[in-house]
């Protein structure tokens, strides 16, 4: 009953709308509004007119106030130190368009308000001017070789080869969370293949290959304070993304591609603690490339320690091979040459295609 | 050309005939299979606007899961049956809807809703042509696109669902079904009906380029163009340029998918097996995809582009400020399209150098974009604005084309792209300067039009409510969305609540989602303003915004053939508008300059 109620309120309703709207047309007939071509009449030109200038002033402020309000909520705080040059460069910009955003907003929607149609008045007949046009041409012109020049420099600085030192750490995508291996102690990461994979070995280490035998997957990833630290970055199914917001760090993990990112951290997770005043702060590695139904929720954690911290992690660690050793001990028929012919392929691991 | 005119002619004779022989084709032949260019056009328009909605209505059922994480949609169950699980949307319904929200609004709408629509109807009317270069191929085109339309609308009621793996398709995702259950029966169905839409836009742009080319009526040199058929020609070449490349994505798409080949899959461990595939790239389709994938943004905008400057121009009775220019930075970014479509794939592993190429080339395209914006300023600058509700929303397009445009900035720049590809800061981003922007585009063109189209006028005032509500909405939707990219927040999640980082703006999400929902239904204002003004509208005049290119010289409603008697000969620029010393403030095209001494320049003499 109640909704055959609300069913006809709502039916009612739009009858009313709608006669309304028939009673405004008839009455805008009889004042003579068809006589006049259309956009000419007083009150069209004068509401909408005002609207565009209030919806200037109105949304002007709304933005500027949602913007502050905002402020401390969309900045995400910051650990990494090539995250400070594409903050500081992302600011810039954003300064630059803000500037022109300002301008052109202004001057469209003051021009609407200000030059609305009057019967006595004609336009000014001004088809164009080639200084203008040149002027406003080179200005953009310049403005973008400044910045694309900012983020050339940027951009190589960031994508240039990790240095020697580099802690490096394999991590894998796939439906739906991350697996993250370390090289161990020799700092070489075992050979592995897809082919090889099964329940317990999922990375598909092949264990005859001498360098996977200290290799360790642990739950988090720990990385030290201050040094490079190197992402290998590989992908068994579908295509992933690894995602650090607070260490601005991108890169898609890709199946049959191996891709890179290096980065070093700057700031401990004590340390971002106690800055965010959160005692349960810890950084997360999100996915941002779709990849199916769990792509919302493959979330891993990443720990930051101080470098005696995490060399006493690190020593505090079991290779996979020892904790699994029924796993490695299937590889040890594998012939020599098996593992010959995977090291060639390794060779090719660190090589950016296309 | 007023009528009494046309009984002098000599080909008078022949234009009724043709008139008369059409007078007695069936209701099939005139409404349905018609090779008419306005009929055509007008199925164009009918079906974009149903798309529009079948779109516009996914988006509001996902904004719905965004804006209300926790909440329970069981009142959603009668029409969403088993994709609602107790009461919670299935996340890869919610994938399936992002894929086909992108999927509908890109190519649906957008290409063939807007420049099927406005190519069609615009470019015989406003060369001065009889109809399309082949009235054949261009019923065949609707047809195709219908028949595209039929398989993609049918993919949504599956019981797998339809494609969900974003609407880039990416594979592996797109080509394993193991991955995600969207990607059998519902990809192979999007598949098809790509490949049958890549054949409508391709029968459609040869068209468009021949008629262009070689219909222009006397006089019309290419100089002597509306801005809008300019649009529509560089829209058709991208068009003919780039779709067949992402047919051949498709094709390896399908082979891989369908023949067990390996052009995109490599190395791939799913669902407990590891499959045989080796050597493929996954970046290549990425490749492929955007090869297409950039020029048809453009596609998607330049047909705004040509829309809002006609309309700027009549409203604000002023000259389009730089014609010349208007023309030269649209060949600009047409050309410049083909060269940027890497900029979508800065951090996919490819090689650092060409990302610095890539980001050179593309913020050079900010330039001519500029340009553009600068000049529409310009026109309106000492104008005489009229408020039509079509000048309402070219304004509100050159409003949005700024406001999204200008991040385009930022998102082209690699360095920058690092932190916000794949955010809320691109969703943002795109969905103003190519969304928003091209729907205000086809809005201002369909109110504008409407007239030519239908003998009748839309209502101005439910018009201006309509504006004002869409323009408000969104803003208010997707200015605090760039809030959120900036935070980092992820693209086509389910939701955020799992990660301690994407925990903040919950509020934000459910505002985003109320604006959205008063934004979506304000369209329905529209709807009714459309249906109801084509049975019941105010009946137009021959010239009702007092225009001056050559489709308002043809009857209230032109026939089949367009003018009754002679086409009309152009003697001038279709911008003649309040031209100092002339009697009224617009001069048509084809009024000669012997009849308007009074107004004509020192240049323009000796063309009297």
């Amino acid at each position: 009953m109640i909704t055959f109620a609300i069913g006809l309120s709502i039916v009612l309703l739009f009858v009313v709308l709608f006669l309304l709207f028939r009673i405004g047309t008839l009455a805008s007939i009889f004042r003579g509004s068809s006589q006049r071509a259309v956009g000419t009449t007083r009150t069209s030109n004068r509401v909408n007119s005002t609207l565009f200038l209030l919806f200037l002033i109105g949304g002007g402020a709304a933005f500027a106030w949602s913007f502050a309000d905002s402020w401390d909520t969309m900045n995400l705080p910051l650990a990494s130190v090539h995250g400070e040059w594409t903050d500081d460069l992302f600011w810039t910009t954003m300064v630059v368009i803000g500037i022109v955003f300002v301008i052109t907003q202004v001057l469209l929607f003051i021009y609407s308000f200000k030059y609305q149609h009057q019967d006595d008045k004609r336009a000014y007949y001004y088809p164009h001017n080639n200084k203008l046009e040149i002027v406003w041409t080179m200005i953009p012109a310049v403005v973008m070789a400044l910045l694309v020049f900012g983020g050339w420099k940027t951009w190589t600085k960031i994508t240039s080869a990790a240095p020697e030192d580099a802690v490096v750490i394999e991590v894998m995508g796939k439906q739906f969370n991350w697996m993250v291996r370390y090289p161990g102690a020799d700092g070489e990461l075992g050979v592995a293949k897809h082919t090889l994979i099964t329940a317990t070995n999922e990375f598909g280490v092949d264990f005859s290959d001498p360098a996977a035998m200290d290799d360790f997957m642990p739950m988090e990833i720990h990385v030290p304070k201050g040094q490079p630290v190197l992402f290998k970055i590989r992908s068994r199914d579908v295509i992933h993304s690894v995602f650090l917001p607070h260490f601005r760090v991108k890169m898609d993990a890709v199946p049959g591609m191996p891709t890179k990112f290096w980065f070093v951290p700057t700031k401990t997770t004590d340390e971002m603690r106690s800055e965010t005043g959160n005692p349960d702060f810890k950084y997360e590695l999100a996915c941002t490339e779709i990849c199916g139904r769990g792509h919302f929720a493959m979330r891993y954690i990443l720990i930051v320690d101080e470098p005696e911290d995490y060399q006493a992690w690190l020593a505090k660690q079991t290779p996979f091979a020892v904790q699994n050793p029924e796993v490695a001990a299937k590889f040890s028929s594998t012939s020599e040459q098996a593992v010959a012919a995977n090291k060639t392929e390794k060779a090719e691991e660190v090589k950016s295609e296309l | 050309m007023s009528s009494t005119d046309i009984s002098i002619h000599p080909d008078v004779h022949h234009a009724h005939e043709e008139h008369d022989h059409h007078h007695d084709q069936n209701f099939l032949e005139k409404y349905i299979f018609s090779q008419d260019h306005k009929v055509i056009a007008k199925q164009f328009l009918f079906a974009g606007i149903f798309w529009a909605f079948v779109g516009g209505f996914l988006s509001i059922l996902f904004r719905l899961q965004l804006g209300w994480p926790e909440a329970t949609f069981t009142f959603l169950e009668p029409i969403l049956g088993g994709w609602i699980e107790n009461g919670k949307l299935n996340p890869e319904f919610y994938l399936a809807m992002v894929t086909m929200h992108g999927t509908i609004m890109v190519f649906f709408v957008l290409t063939a809703g807007l420049s099927g629509t406005f190519a069609n109807f615009l470019i015989p009317l406003q060369i001065g042509a009889r109809d399309m270069a082949s009235g054949f191929m261009n019923m065949l085109s609707f047809w195709v696109f219908f028949l595209s339309s039929v398989v993609m609308f049918m993919s949504l009621f599956l019981d797998t669902g339809p494609a969900g793996g974003g609407w880039t398709v990416y594979p592996p995702l797109s080509a394993l079904p193991q991955a995600i259950q969207g990607s059998g029966t519902g990809m192979t169905m999007w598949l098809i009906s790509m490949a049958l839409f890549i054949v409508s836009q391709l029968l459609a742009g040869v068209n468009y380029i021949t008629t262009i080319i070689n219909l222009r009526t006397k006089g019309m040199s290419m100089t002597k163009l509306p801005l809008t058929v300019w649009a529509l020609f560089f829209t058709a070449i991208l068009g003919l340029l780039s779709f067949p490349v992402l047919f051949s994505a498709a094709l390896l798409l399908i082979f891989d998918r369908s023949f067990g080949t390996s052009f995109y899959l490599s190395d791939i461990y799913i669902a407990g097996e590891a499959l045989t595939n080796t050597g493929g790239s996954p970046i290549l389709f990425q490749h492929l995809f955007w090869f297409l994938g950039h020029p048809e943004v453009y596609i998607v905008i330049l047909p705004a582009f040509g829309l809002v400057s006609e309309v700027i121009a009549t409203n604000s009775r002023k000259p389009i400020f730089g014609y010349r220019a208007m023309i030269g930075s649209m060949i600009g970014i047409a050309i410049l399209s083909f060269v940027v479509w890497a900029h979508h794939m800065f951090v996919t592993g490819m090689n650092p150098f060409l990302g610095s190429v890539f980001m050179f080339l593309t913020l050079i395209i900010a330039v001519p974009s500029a340009v553009k914006v600068f000049n529409w300023i310009a026109t309106l600058w000492r104008g005489n604005i009229r408020f039509s509700t079509g000048m309402l929303f070219a304004i509100g397009f050159v409003s949005l084309f700024i406001s999204g445009g200008l991040t385009g900035i930022i998102l082209g720049n690699s360095a920058l792209d690092i932190q916000l590809h794949d955010t809320y800061f691109v969703v943002a981003h795109f969905h103003l300067v190519m969304g928003a922007a091209a729907f205000f585009g086809m809005f201002c063109g369909v109110y504008h039009w409407f007239p030519k189209m239908f003998g009748r006028m839309m209502d101005e005032k439910l018009g201006s409510v309509h504006f004002w509500m869409t323009f408000i909405s969104v803003y208010l939707v997707f200015m605090p969305m760039h809030y959120i990219g900036i935070a980092g927040f992820p693209r086509r999640y389910y939701n955020w609540t799992g990660f301690e980082t994407f925990n903040i703006f919950t509020d934000m999400n459910t505002f985003i989602s109320l604006a959205a929902i008063i934004g979506f239904s304000a369209q329905f204002i529209f709807l009714f303003n459309f249906i109801y003004s084509i049975f019941k509208g105010r009946r137009a005049t021959q010239n009702p915004w007092h225009a001056n290119t050559l489709e308002w010289t043809t009857p209230v409603l032109p026939g089949h053939g367009n003018w009754p008697g002679e086409i009309p000969t152009v003697y001038r620029w279709p911008y003649d508008y309040s031209k100092p010393g002339a009697s009224e403030d617009f001069i048509p095209q084809n009024v000669p300059f012997s009849q308007t001494q009074s107004s004509n320049l020192p240049s323009e003499r000796d063309l009297e």
